[in-house]
């Protein structure tokens, strides 16, 4: 039999705001563990939660921007389970009344777009972390850090409306995508911020009930979430022909090995016993608040390809290529500010820009060189103070050692030498210092004349305009 | 027994200058030698910083600067109260050793205030009970009659330290009567605010949509006080109302000639003791007397208080107790097998039977399949309780009703019958429900000895109506003069012999 | 102490016990479960009570909207100890500033 795959995400997106979402402890972590809280995200007796009003309006911004419905009326829900990392035994989080219900986001897919519907964006606390035995200390402990407990997550939940690990990939960059431009979310997978839980089903092809689903966690890469979906279609694909049934349970994804395997703790089956939040109001959204949310929502990825098209002349793929990073269209658009040539700055910035970003793993705003400095070395290659080839050289060396190109190429003295007279002096030397080949030349073996170019660049260190050593070579050998 | 003064007269002695602020607390910390071995009203006394803080106020007299009138004032605190350095229990093995390391925001307002901190007074533990028998530490015994009867509860040690004493006034907690029927059974006054009058930050949850801290004191005027420096709005807790608080001494001497007093018909029921319906109907019949009309009015959900309340306070509970976990502090069973063993022994070593039983109806009555039948109806029920007096308070200014069935029992009376002890907070219960205040004054005593209480309830945030009534009440009456000698202080008789 | 309603089997009993993390012993569960049959069956007289589109009561006043600015340091309660210091003092067992438990199984 053939068998579809229906895949829905829940993906938590760590909110970029200063403080916890419930109280005023710091976000940014620390190396230390536990130093980054106070009584109320440790869960003391008598503590009482005051909810951050930033990250609500982070919510409503990408509920927003993907066009979901802000709910007039929501509150907050105690999540009950029992986890050591869980400092107060349940969680706060939204239930029956999340703050944005529906939405979508359209993906690029083999050269069509797609819309993918979301079910619902809720807030949330985030837990602490463990670290297990061995890993600190001792094998039979495990160590909890609670400096990320209280850190304001927002969950995207999508309809099962993915068919392919290719699909949920895809989808889940352009979440990342959005969620950048948006200003909501760092999208730093490896450190956590942007976190992937995957549920997965078969069903016959042509059928409409869903099958028995299973929840995939722990997906911490883009790689993962498409690995990890693609075994688990495999692994229910066997079971299913094997005639048994699917066994609906939450399993982990263990990268070293690439399979899924069910969860070890035989969590009675999960009763989370939600209920009403009692030390928190609800939330009734002012329309006017929804609407300044509304206005300020930036250019998103799809609109920016158009223009850059349009307004730059771009070719698709380099739009395609340059959007998919926000910083890198910022980047890309502060240097066309300051060097109106766009297919010369975009196949700077897509070439030895992001090579030098990937080899330093450096994010665009972090790079050394910046829009202005791009620039200003653009401009000399076009004044033709250096050549092209010499400004790849000194891109390097500005992107190593910081510093401006103007500066670099006066220091290392490489200003191209376009003074015919001294241009003339220098082949002149070279001409006398080569009797035989010049002799040979003359006897019609004109093939020497690249001999001679060659010897010019080499006695001028490349720095001689290549157009006119050509020019001066062919009236000197006349 | 002690003949401790109530603080506006404590307050006039130290401005004066004929008491000193220091002595006044030496005074109460030898009379809590004396007769703590007998009643057991405190967890924790904590006479070093009592002295400390007392030097302080005594400092601050003579230099003039003493402006708070509980200035110098030596007061007993609720232990579920988070003092900062000191530990609070809640009366709880699990809490044995547990010592905050930040202030309630009360703590906050009380230090700013002055006033001094005789110690962490007993209670049921984590507030669940109504005789403070539950508590980790031992009964707290009431200082009437004889040392043989429980002082009511959950506030019980706050309550037996104001009538024997052991402290000019104290601070407890009401999540379903627990200020007002110890207030009650102990003959002194207790308030019960609305909910949201007082910050709850601090406050170890019990029933997190029904706790609200309030004082316990020697008469209203003391209540009046005490409350003005405890009230308003805390950006700590967001269910705190941001509404002003206004100057509650105002009201004392207005009388109640031309406010409608509502005597609603359910409070009334057959099986009730008839020496305290006795008393109550006398006390409202005072009232009538000194100028209020009377209206009988009807609470007609008032039957279901006590199903609606342990169904919806358990629920919460159960989810506030999780954080009893031996992971962060507290209590933790010694060498588990593993995290599931530390959980469960931990949780079932540290908790009492109470607390246990509470925890159980309340995960019950949330779990899967059962919700709806018991958390959502009873949620529903809530409702028209709210209703019951909104209706009420269109006729009248204030409710008259008694504040418990029955005066105090004896201790273990009642201990195995939870069902029971249950039922005894059904008055109370009703205005939690609601979050409406409510005032208990002492307006009589049994054959027995033993106090009795009447109930003031008024609208949202209208305590000081509450107070008006209480005020007059005692203008005419001298029962919150007698001390647990039976013997009254300033005045013998009837108790309406002025 | 039951009146021989059962609305809670000792099975649930042991269930409930278990998701509210309670170890209880025999004689605990069969205590417990005549004395939650006795409370449940009077919690019953509710189902008397109409409420057919009665609005749930989670908060008893109609207070909305309450927010604190995104700002960090303000630490609630006046805690003035450093904070991993604070956050540590009560703990049962740490090490290297984290808490320690038996270990967790995934």
């Amino acid at each position: 039999m053939d068998y579809e795959c229906v895949i829905g995400l829940e993906v938590h997106a760590q909110l970029l705001t200063y403080s916890k979402l419930f109280c005023s402890c710091a976000t940014t972590f620390q190396a230390d563990p536990n130093d980054q809280t106070c009584p109320v995200c440790l869960g003391l007796p008598g503590v009482l939660p005051v909810l951050n009003r930033q990250a609500v309006e982070l919510t409503l911004r990408t509920g927003l921007a993907m066009q979901g419905t802000v709910a007039t009326s929501n509150r907050f829900a105690r999540k009950n389970y029992f986890y050591p990392d869980l400092p107060k035994g349940y969680q706060i989080s939204q239930f029956e009344e999340p703050l944005i219900e529906g939405g979508c986001l359209n993906i690029e897919i083999d050269g069509t777009t797609r819309q993918v519907c979301l079910n619902r964006i809720h807030l949330e606390e985030d837990a602490g972390k463990s670290i297990h035995g061995e890993n600190l200390a001792d094998p039979n402990k495990s160590y909890v850090d609670l400096n990320r407990t209280g850190v304001p997550l927002m969950e995207i939940v999508s309809a099962p409306d993915l068919r392919s690990p290719a699909e949920a990939r895809v989808y889940l960059q352009k979440l990342k995508t959005v969620l950048e431009y948006l200003d909501v979310c760092d999208g730093n997978m490896e450190e956590g911020s942007l976190r992937c839980d995957a549920n997965v089903s078969l069903r016959p092809v042509g059928t409409e009930t869903l099958g028995t689903r299973t929840e995939i966690k722990n997906l911490n890469s883009f790689r993962n979430v498409q690995q990890a979906i693609a075994y688990e279609m495999e692994r229910q694909r066997g079971v299913l022909e094997n005639g048994a049934s699917v066994v609906q349970e939450t399993r982990l994804f263990d990268a070293a090995r690439g399979v899924t395997l069910p969860m070890r703790s035989k969590e009675e089956a999960h009763d989370y016993r939600y209920f009403p939040e009692p030390d928190l109001v609800p939330l009734q959204i002012e329309p006017e608040w929804i609407e300044r949310v509304r206005q300020s929502i930036p250019e998103l990825p799809d609109a920016r390809r158009q223009r850059f098209v349009s307004q730059y002349g771009l070719p698709a793929y380099d739009a395609d290529v340059l959007v998919a990073s926000r910083a890198m269209a910022d980047y890309f658009e502060a240097t066309v500010e300051l060097f109106p040539q766009p297919k010369i700055v975009s196949n700077w910035v897509m070439g030895d820009f992001l090579r030098e970003l990937n080899q330093a793993h450096h994010r665009p705003d972090e790079a050394p060189v910046s829009p202005t400095r791009l620039a200003e070395l653009l401009r000399l290659i076009d004044e033709g103070t250096i050549s092209g080839k010499i400004a790849k050289t000194v891109f390097e060396d500005m992107y190593r050692t910081g510093k401006g190109a103007g500066d670099i190429v006066a220091e290392q003295g490489l200003v191209q030498m376009s003074d015919s007279d001294a241009l003339r002096e220098v082949i002149e030397q070279v001409l006398a210092g080569h009797p035989e080949q010049l002799a040979a030349y003359r006897a019609g073996k004109e093939k020497l004349l690249g001999f001679f170019v060659g010897q010019t660049m080499k006695a001028t260190q490349g720095k001689a305009n290549p157009a006119m050593v050509n020019t001066l070579l062919r009236q000197l050998l006349q | 027994m002690s003949s401790m003064r109530p603080i506006h007269v404590l307050r006039e002695q130290l401005v004066s200058g004929t008491l000193n602020a220091v002595a006044l607390t030496e005074a109460v910390l030898q009379h809590v030698d004396a007769v703590e071995p007998e009643l057991n009203t405190y967890v924790t006394v904590t006479a070093e910083q009592a002295r400390q803080q007392a030097a302080e106020a005594a400092d601050a007299f003579a230099r003039g600067v003493a402006r708070s009138p509980l200035q110098g004032i030596p007061l007993a605190i609720k232990d579920n109260i988070c003092t900062k350095g000191v530990r609070t229990t809640c009366a709880s093995r699990i809490l044995e050793r547990f010592v905050p390391p930040y202030d309630a925001t009360v703590m906050q307002r009380l230090q700013a205030a002055g006033a001094v901190m005789i110690g962490k007074a007993n209670m049921d533990e984590f507030a669940m009970g109504s005789s403070t028998e539950t508590s980790h530490f031992g009964a707290t015994r009431n200082p009437w009659g004889h040392a043989e009867y429980v002082p009511g509860g959950s506030s019980g040690g706050p309550a037996a330290a104001v009538s024997a004493g052991l402290g000019a006034a104290a601070l407890g907690s009401d999540t379903g009567g627990s200020i007002r029927q110890p207030a009650a059974m102990t003959g002194v006054v207790g308030l019960k605010p609305t909910y949201g009058r007082v910050s709850r930050f601090g406050l170890v949850a019990f029933a997190s949509s029904l706790d609200q801290i309030g004082p316990l004191t020697q008469d209203v005027h003391d209540a009046a006080l005490l409350l003005q420096a405890i009230a308003g709005h805390d950006p700590n807790d967001s269910t705190s109302g941001d509404v002003a608080v206004p100057d509650y001494t105002e009201v004392l001497d207005r009388g109640v000639r031309g406010l409608k007093l509502g005597v609603p018909r359910e409070y009334f029921v057959a099986g009730m003791n008839a020496e305290v319906e006795a008393a109550v109907r006398a006390g409202i019949e005072a009232l009538r007397q000194a100028g209020a009309e009377l209206i009988d009015v009807s609470l007609p959900h008032t039957p279901y208080a006590v199903a609606t309340y342990y169904i919806l306070a358990n629920a919460e509970a159960s989810a506030n107790l999780a954080r009893y976990d031996g992971v962060r502090f507290g209590f933790r069973a010694a060498e588990p097998a593993d995290l599931s063993d530390m959980y469960m022994r931990t949780r079932a070593e540290g908790f009492g039977a109470e607390v246990k039983r509470r925890i159980m109806l309340g995960t019950y009555a949330l779990s899967s399949g059962y919700y709806d039948a018991y958390y959502k109806k009873a949620q529903q029920v809530r409702t028209l309780f709210r209703q019951d007096f909104q209706r009420a308070f269109a006729d009248c200014d204030a409710l008259l009703t008694p504040v418990s069935p029955t005066p105090a029992f004896r201790l273990g009376e009642r201990l195995d019958d939870p069902l029971q002890m249950y039922l005894a907070d059904i008055f109370t219960i009703p205005m939690n429900l609601a979050g409406i205040p409510a005032l208990s004054v002492p307006c009589g005593l049994t054959t027995d000895g033993l106090p009795i209480g009447l109930q003031v309830a008024a609208p949202p945030f209208r305590e000081d109506v509450l107070l008006q009534v209480g005020a007059t009440f005692e203008s005419i009456t001298d029962f919150h003069t007698l001390k647990p000698d039976g013997l009254p202080v300033t005045c013998k008789g009837d108790g309406y012999g002025l | 102490m039951s009146d021989g309603h059962i609305i809670i089997s000792e099975e649930q009993v042991a269930h409930v016990a278990r998701l509210a993390r309670l170890g209880l012993d025999a004689d605990e569960q069969r205590r417990l479960t005549d004395q939650l049959n006795t409370i449940l069956t009077y919690m019953e007289q509710l189902s008397e009570v109409p409420t057919e589109d009665v609005e749930p009561t989670a908060h008893v006043f109609d207070l909305v909207n309450v927010y604190r600015a995104d700002e960090t340091g303000r630490r609630a309660g006046g805690t003035s100890l450093a904070s991993q210091e604070a956050a540590l003092s009560n703990a049962p067992e740490t090490e290297q500033h984290f808490f320690v438990v038996p270990r967790i199984v995934e």
